[in-house]
């Protein structure tokens, strides 16, 4: 684990304070286009994802939350728009950026341990050729603790149901003790205790000054487990703190009628 | 017999005591690079590599020709199969990534075209007066009867290659097998990593083309990791496994065709290669076709054990014939239907078990605990004794089977 440099960092650097979004920026998103053949999946997205904070991306299906995270960490090839993270751009902070892929994503028939899962977090520490050492199998073991399974180094990950296989994910990220940590639905089909473990360490990570962006699924929890909120349908149709970001108007917009007035007057009310 | 052996102790001769390393040295070498492309779920593209390699033999023979030198030195044929064999390889990676075509299309494709293409040119080399002799076909299937120590030399030193490089790249190319979209994020590039997977690939087929031949690399390459993957659950193993039963075979596969005058080598080795894999298939611990029916049958006899008690505690008649079996094996039941002493004893526990789990799933919300009910679990594998304390006294003093029945 390193210890929380955020702060240090995005003060010292004079060209972070000058960027656009400023230092308290942990991902800034500027006029991001990403497209599946020609029909473009996200349109000229703009989002400053803030440091310290717990940000959700929601919107319907189809509505390119995934490509987002994807095409702002180059995963996918983006037809234009500028990502930074903490000021740089994407390609040189990617030591301070962790993500966590669907569950689904990977053939968990893999011939791996939760261990050797965990260990690929620092493979880009180790380099190509140096040795797995102590103080490697001791960040595994602690990361594996941290969300809750200890005891389950050695297990085969096939092994594992859905929420341990999603928190074996977590537990990689951990590892490489970044700053910045982007999440593709983490609480997608897992069970309640995942859930709740998961967003433990989450705000643990937020209280410690780390940021989180999270694509949400959920929206009866958005307002209990996130701060910042960008509500996306292709086009982002609002962005900012939870409080005055996530409402009914702006549901409408997003979800397209799509959500029961009832349903929604049960979300926004969860806020007060 | 007599020969076999001599052949496994290299004794049977300068020339299979060549091709007997040679083929270790190869199946080492294919075994630890095949598995990640096993890995990766690109085996296939093994062999169009493999096909594309054709044309390249036999336009390097005409390019040596015309250059005024013998056209049959084994390097200039090698440099030229490598680099059709690379061409093959970019076509299928460029229409996949530029077209709608699946990979399986491309690769169908590609290896056809260039196969048919080299057939060709092999072809029109026959009629050549210097094509004649040149024996370009052996590129095929292989031919082990004019083994030199300089060809043996070039697999040991191109395997060696091979291995050093596996070993060097074994990280990205596990964390890319395994999750490319995360490696992509770590600033792995992806593309990269698989074009230095298929290089390797390349490159141990083209040593292997003088020895195996172009058709039946491919086994070499996938058999030996599917094979170790039966006995290992971790990537690293596999490696080593698939390195050390590709050598295997190899060196095995060589001394038999060695011990008989018409057995081809690299048909042999291949066949070595799948009866280990068919050994691994029916009989590795966890993950062979045996075990995986023993445990089912085991969770059957599980089943029909406890069934047939609660039958038993509730005094009504076992019908199942199996169920039947199970308990009168056990010595818990009596031939005629009738519970014995024993019998009558495991029943009462098992419905009192039964009767914990009901009450614990009332008084604990714990869904996590209660969860883990199946009907099979006893219930002190999950619970604390105090915690069944406090169950068996909401539920009262624990009743007898009765012997009525």
């Amino acid at each position: 684990m390193t210890p929380p440099a955020s702060l240090k960092l995005a003060s010292h650097e004079g060209r972070a304070a000058e960027a656009a979004p400023g230092p308290e920026a942990a991902l800034a998103i500027r006029g991001l286009t990403v497209s599946y053949g020609q029909t473009p999946a996200v349109f000229s997205a703009d989002a400053t994802f803030p440091a310290r904070t717990m940000s959700a991306i929601v919107g319907p299906n189809g509505a390119g939350k995934s490509t987002l995270l994807k095409a702002a960490l180059g995963v996918i090839p983006r037809v234009s728009g500028e990502v930074t993270a903490f000021g740089r751009p994407v390609a040189e902070a990617r030591e301070r950026i962790a993500y966590v892929p669907q569950r689904a994503s990977v053939d968990w028939d893999f011939p791996a341990t939760a261990g050797d899962v965990v260990l690929m977090g620092l493979y880009r520490r180790m380099g190509l050729l140096g040795r797995v050492t102590g103080a490697h199998r001791r960040t595994v073991r602690a990361c594996l603790g941290r969300v809750g399974m200890a005891d389950f180094e050695g297990r085969q990950i096939g092994e594992l149901s859905g929420g341990q296989q999603q928190r074996v994910f977590l537990a990689r990220a951990l590892a490489q003790g970044a700053d910045l940590y982007l999440l593709d639905e983490p609480f997608a089909g897992v069970d309640a205790a995942t859930e709740r473990a998961i967003i433990d360490v989450l705000k643990a990570l937020r209280d410690e000054g780390r940021a989180v962006v999270a694509v949400h699924h959920d929206l009866s929890t958005v307002t209990r487990y996130f701060e910042h909120v960008l509500m996306l349908n292709v086009r982002p149709v609002a962005e900012g703190p939870v409080e005055t970001a996530f409402t009914a108007e702006a549901l409408d917009a997003t979800y397209g009628g799509r959500l029961a007035a009832t349903h929604m007057d049960s979300l926004i009310l969860a806020t007060a | 017999m007599d020969t076999l052996i001599s052949a496994l102790l290299l004794q049977a001769g300068y020339n299979a005591a060549l091709v007997g390393i040679g083929a270790a040295l190869l199946g080492v070498a294919s075994g630890a690079a095949g598995t990640f492309l096993v890995l990766r779920k690109r085996a296939l593209v093994s062999d169009a590599v493999a096909h594309a390699t054709l044309p390249g033999v036999g336009l390097a023979f005409v390019a040596m020709v015309a250059l005024g030198g013998d056209g049959r030195a084994l390097a200039g044929l090698l440099a030229g199969s490598a680099l059709s064999a690379w061409v093959g390889l970019l076509a299928v990676e460029w229409m996949t990534r530029r077209t709608r075509l699946p990979e399986d299309a491309a690769i169908g494709a590609v290896l056809s075209v260039f196969f048919g293409l080299g057939i060709v040119i092999l072809t029109l080399i026959q009629t050549m007066s210097a094509g004649r002799q040149a024996g370009l076909e052996d590129f095929l299937l292989g031919a082990t009867a004019g083994m030199l120590f300089s060809d043996a030399a070039m697999i040991a030193v191109g395997g060696a290659v091979a291995v050093a490089l596996v070993w060097a790249l074994r990280r990205p190319m596990t964390l890319v097998a395994f999750d490319a979209e995360y490696a992509a994020a770590t600033g792995t590039d992806v593309r990269r990593v698989d074009l230095a997977m298929m290089a390797l690939v390349m490159g141990v087929t083209v040593i292997g083309l003088k020895l195996v031949g172009l058709v039946l690399i491919v086994a070499l390459l996938i058999i030996p990791p599917v094979t170790a993957r039966f006995w290992t659950e971790r990537s690293g193993r596999m490696v080593w496994g698939a390195a050390a039963l590709g050598g295997a075979s190899g060196y095995l596969g060589a001394a038999i065709s060695a011990s008989a005058p018409a057995l081809p080598t690299g048909p042999i080795i291949v066949l070595v290669a799948a009866a280990l894999f068919a050994l691994s298939l029916l009989f590795a611990p966890a993950r062979g076709v045996l075990a995986a029916m023993l445990r089912q049958r085991r969770f059957q006899a599980r089943v029909h054990r406890r069934q047939g008690l609660l039958a038993l505690a509730r005094s009504e008649p076992i019908l199942e014939p199996y169920t039947i079996r199970v308990l009168v094996a056990e010595g818990l039941l009596r031939r005629d239907g009738v519970a014995t002493e024993a019998g009558r004893a495991e029943a009462a526990r098992i419905a009192r078990d039964e009767k914990r789990w009901e009450v614990a799933r009332e008084i604990h919300r714990d869904a996590a605990l209660t969860g883990r009910y199946d009907g099979l679990t006893p219930i002190d594998a999950v619970f604390t004794a105090d915690e069944i304390a406090e169950f068996d006294r909401r539920l009262g003093p624990p009743m007898p089977v009765g012997g009525m029945a």
